[in-house]
């Protein structure tokens, strides 16, 4: 079966091992992932605070190539995009007079049929129903399940999972065989954009994610967003530096998890790009 | 030929201010059959009322539109007045210019022309009016109450002393509600055991009260005055009369744990149980899905300790059906379990706890015997947070409205521990302080200045424990947002509250109406707080809206008064809009052919079968009859019937169709 993708900047970038992991597991399971053709930015956090209009058309514009392209389903791995693209959905689904300024702006037809699926969703939908029998290596972790401010988040629009306090991830990783852990920290902001601007803030706020994670026992963070998984992983330092002793809990992307316990290599899964060495 | 007289009101300026209603009265008194038109400031006046009556007198009205407010307002008021002047009251209509047209429309042409076609086409209908006569029907004076908590009892007693009978049922084992749960009240601080228990035995000792605990309204047929319940008394497994009460069966029951709900699951019950010692009636009964005989089928220790034999493992529930003449429900609120707050760890965390819970802790008949020590080791907490609005106000949870008591009682939660822990550290967040009441804000000033408590205005995004504390993480709003920790060591959640569970249920089998958050709906939010839009039947307490023990006490009374109003009349006069068949000269007799659908279409059962016969007794046909003093007038038999052969009274079809006609014609 085909369904669409859309990899955003982050995957083809800092994250490239996410889009990796996430192209290897829907090939294990035989599905493919087709790109829209001449996709563009999302938009980001620049754009919706810049210019609304603008903030809806970028999206918007995908949406339509993929409608353009006969897809009907489209997997945004980054909780960003997956965010951007499902508010303009639902913007332009309330709005018919911004849609019809949207529209005009983009200069291509519109119909808000393109199905938009996060990860978590993906991983759900297509890949845990048909995982048992192929798990080969169980991901025998424990492991905390970080969620961050955009995959559930708002609740109202995406109507996904439990805005505080989320399981879906921990559902599914239970199913690769691993003990996701209760803990504290599943929604707290990691720092975001701040990873550029002032370091320190990201190590001061990851560092309180990875503190509790640590405490509580957990072998390995497990993530769905590039953002989340950039200042937890390559900010290490300045996250040791405010805990004040040396944590080396790795950070996997979920699918990079699923990935191992299907029997995949490590290369393939991009295992190798971390800053943080992936020990499990 | 008609004479039709016309009123228009202008409401104040609630209708003239956008309906121009000099030209109203002016076009509307050109049509043929009105006789007389005129407008007046507020027709509903000594002054408005003696324009009507002279004009009937003068110029011998046979009909009368009042063109002013809703007929639910003032109908009563205009048809009396047609009735003092010698008019059948029924041939009085009302068009309904202010909420139907000026108060949702701008000012002109197009609205001053809808008021016109809203008085054109009453003008048309009373045309076709009918004399009619009320329907007399008897009043039983005895009162239900559903409900055993303070509004129930308040309004039992109050019914009772005015020397009428009162049936008072209740769900539970024992009356007292969830005052009877309370420790102290604000904001006298008096205890509510010792202000309730008193109240309690008197309704048990009353002559004029029947009291069912364990007791359900299975099913509610019939009218004002002249209702019959039937109530299910759920079987209790004992015999009431022979039981002493003496509690051996209870110390000797062999299941112990089960989480007693009168303590809000922080104390434990037995099989057998009295859910407290104050309880009214103080006799056990059986809690069968907890019992080791229903489960297991052997046990029966209770049965054999029990010195007067009175356990009855067979007894089956039973239906009692009683007539009432009016009824009060009264059936109360519920707290709302925090488990849709996952980031407060309610139910996680063991000392996170609901205002309810921590009113346990703090009174002196509860687990802790009015200790305050926190549920998971039996410690006294040295730092304690109260959360106000966990749920209330915040639509994201799908709770808009204020609670309304949280505020009061988290000042008294903090203030009773600060009084029993002299050491202790309180917080309070909270989005607004809500203390209107007489000597609420004081109560609440005295807990902030002479108690200490610490009032921090902001909202709580998270509670995790942590090295054995609970971290509560908010944030404080008047110090520029600044997020806030604190290390306690149980927090309180005053959590919503909401409408029973089958509360919307009992609303369906009573016929009485609920809003969307499934509290019962009053007649009128401002002048009828007790009444239902169903006669007969009025409110008491939180099953309204969630309220405080005061509120709950004089809605009660009012309740009451409205009943004893109603059983001083021996008869009580009915509206005669109802059903009737339609009836001809032989041989046709009637138009109805006997399907009988409207029997079926009938919520009321108000239609029998009706046989005609000639001389001989022969049957010459079957035809439906409405019995008048069943039918509610509600109509669905009209719309089943295919010979339109029912028509409602005062509401025919020669009467729509006239007023259809008169918007479709040309004037």
């Amino acid at each position: 079966m085909t369904l669409g993708f859309y990899p955003g900047c982050s995957l083809k970038g800092s994250s490239r091992e996410y889009a990796e992991s996430v192209l290897a597991v829907a090939e294990a399971f035989d599905i493919h992932l087709e790109e829209i053709k001449d996709w563009n930015c999302c938009g980001a956090t620049a754009a919706h605070n810049m210019n609304k209009e603008l903030s809806l058309a970028l999206p918007a514009r995908i949406l339509s190539l993929a409608e353009k392209q006969g897809l009907t389903e489209l997997v945004v791995p980054c909780a960003a995009c997956y965010s951007r693209l499902t508010v303009t959905k639902h913007e332009l689904s309330e709005n018919p007079a911004l849609k019809a300024v949207v529209t005009e702006a983009n200069d291509l037809a519109y119909t808000g049929s393109v199905n938009v699926l996060n990860i978590v969703q993906m991983l759900d939908k297509y890949i845990i129903p048909n995982l048992e029998g192929k798990v080969v290596k169980p991901f025998d972790h424990k492991v905390a399940c970080y969620y961050g401010c955009l995959l559930v988040r708002p609740h109202e629009i995406l109507k996904f999972d439990r805005e505080e306090d989320p399981q879906s991830m921990d559902a599914l990783m239970l199913k690769a065989g691993a003990t996701p852990i209760d803990w504290a920290f599943k929604t707290e902001c990691c720092g975001a954009g701040l990873s550029v601007s002032r370091t320190s803030s990201v190590g001061r706020l990851s560092g309180k994610i990875m503190g509790d994670a640590k405490d509580r026992g957990a072998e390995a963070i497990i993530v769905a967003c590039p953002m989340c998984h950039s200042n937890l992983d390559m900010r290490r330092d300045a996250i040791n530096s405010y805990l004040g002793e040396k944590v080396d809990i790795p950070v996997l992307y979920i699918t990079q998890a699923i990935g191992l316990a299907i029997g995949l290599d490590r290369k393939t899964l991009g295992l190798q790009r971390h800053f943080v060495k992936v020990s499990v | 030929m008609s004479k039709i007289g016309v009123f228009v009101c202008h409401c104040g300026e609630n209708i003239s201010s956008t309906v121009d209603c000099e030209k109203v009265a002016a076009t509307v008194g050109k049509y043929d059959g009105v006789a007389f038109s005129v407008d007046y400031k507020y027709m509903c006046s000594d002054p408005g009322q003696s324009i009507i009556k002279n004009a009937i007198a003068e110029k011998g009205l046979t009909g009368v539109v009042v063109a002013a407010c809703s007929p639910r307002m003032h109908e009563p008021t205009f048809r009396k007045v047609c009735a003092e002047a010698g008019l059948n009251p029924y041939m009085c209509e009302m068009a309904n210019l202010r909420e139907h047209c000026s108060w949702v429309h701008e000012k002109g042409e197009a609205t001053t022309e809808k008021a016109i076609d809203l008085v054109r086409i009453l003008v048309e209908k009373v045309k076709y009016n009918q004399s009619l006569n009320s329907i007399k029907v008897p009043v039983t004076k005895t009162a239900l109450v559903i409900g055993g908590g303070i509004a129930g009892i308040q309004a039992s007693l109050d019914i009772a002393n005015t020397g009428h009978k009162v049936i008072l049922i209740e769900k539970d084992p024992s009356i007292g509600g969830h005052m009877s749960q309370l420790s102290e009240t604000f904001p006298t601080l008096d205890c509510s055991q010792c202000i309730l228990t008193p109240r309690m035995v008197e309704v048990a000792q009353h002559p004029n009260i029947t009291l069912y605990t364990y007791a359900e309204l299975e099913s509610l047929e019939g009218f004002i005055g002249n209702f019959k319940a039937k109530i299910r008394k759920k079987s209790k497994s004992l015999d009431e009369k022979l039981c002493t009460g003496c509690g051996l069966c209870t110390t000797k029951c062999p299941t112990k744990k089960i989480p007693s709900e009168f303590n809000e699951g922080l104390g434990n019950r037995t099989a057998i149980y009295v859910p407290f010692p104050q309880a009214v009636p103080n006799k056990p009964v059986i809690d069968r899905i907890h019992c080791t005989y229903y489960t297991k089928g052997k046990c029966k220790i209770c049965e054999k300790v029990c010195p007067t034999g009175a356990i009855r493992f067979d007894q089956e529930d039973q239906i009692v059906e009683v007539e009432v003449g009016a009824i009060v429900v009264a059936t109360g609120f519920a707290v709302k379990r925090p488990d849709f707050f996952p980031e407060y760890g309610y139910g996680k965390y063991a000392d996170v706890i609901t205002g309810l819970q921590f009113e346990r802790l703090a009174s002196a008949s509860g687990p802790t015997l009015g200790e305050i020590r926190r549920p998971s080791d039996g410690k006294i907490p040295e730092k304690i947070v109260f959360l106000a609005c966990a749920g209330s106000r915040d639509p994201a949870k799908g709770i808009p409205y204020c609670s309304k008591i949280c505020c009061m009682y988290i000042a008294k939660h903090a203030m009773l521990y600060q009084h029993k822990v002299h050491s202790g550290k309180s917080y309070v967040f909270y989005m607004d302080i809500r203390a209107g009441g007489k000597m609420y804000e004081e109560f609440v000033r005295r807990a902030i200045e002479d108690d200490g408590v610490n009032y921090i205005r902001g909202r709580v995004s998270k509670i995790y424990e942590k090295n054995g504390k609970l971290i509560v993480s908010g944030v404080d709003t008047l110090l520029n947002a600044m997020p806030v920790e604190i290390e306690a060591d149980m927090v309180v959640l005053a959590t919503a509250g909401v409408a029973n569970e089958g509360a919307e249920e009992l609303a369906q089998k009573l016929h009485i109406s609920y809003d969307p958050y499934k509290f019962f709906a009053e007649a009128h939010p401002k002048l009828k707080p007790v009444e239902t839009n169903t006669g007969g039947i009025f409110l008491a307490g939180s099953c309204q809206a969630p309220r405080d023990i005061p509120e709950s006490v004089a809605m009660a009374s009012g309740a009451a008064v409205k009943v004893a109003g109603l059983f001083s009349q021996d008869e009580l006069t009915r509206e005669p809009i109802i059903a009737v068949v339609n009836r001809q000269a032989a041989p046709v007799y009637s138009s109805c052919v006997g399907c009988f659908l409207c029997v079926s279409a009938c919520p009321y059962q108000a239609i029998e079968k009706e046989e005609i016969k000639n001389r001989t007794g022969d049957l010459i046909k079957s035809i439906a009859k409405v019995n008048p003093g069943l039918c509610q007038g509600c109509g669905t038999c009209v719309a089943f019937c295919r010979t339109k052969s029912i028509d409602i009274q005062g509401y025919t079809h020669e009467q729509m169709y006239s007023e259809v006609m008169a918007l479709l014609n040309e004037y």
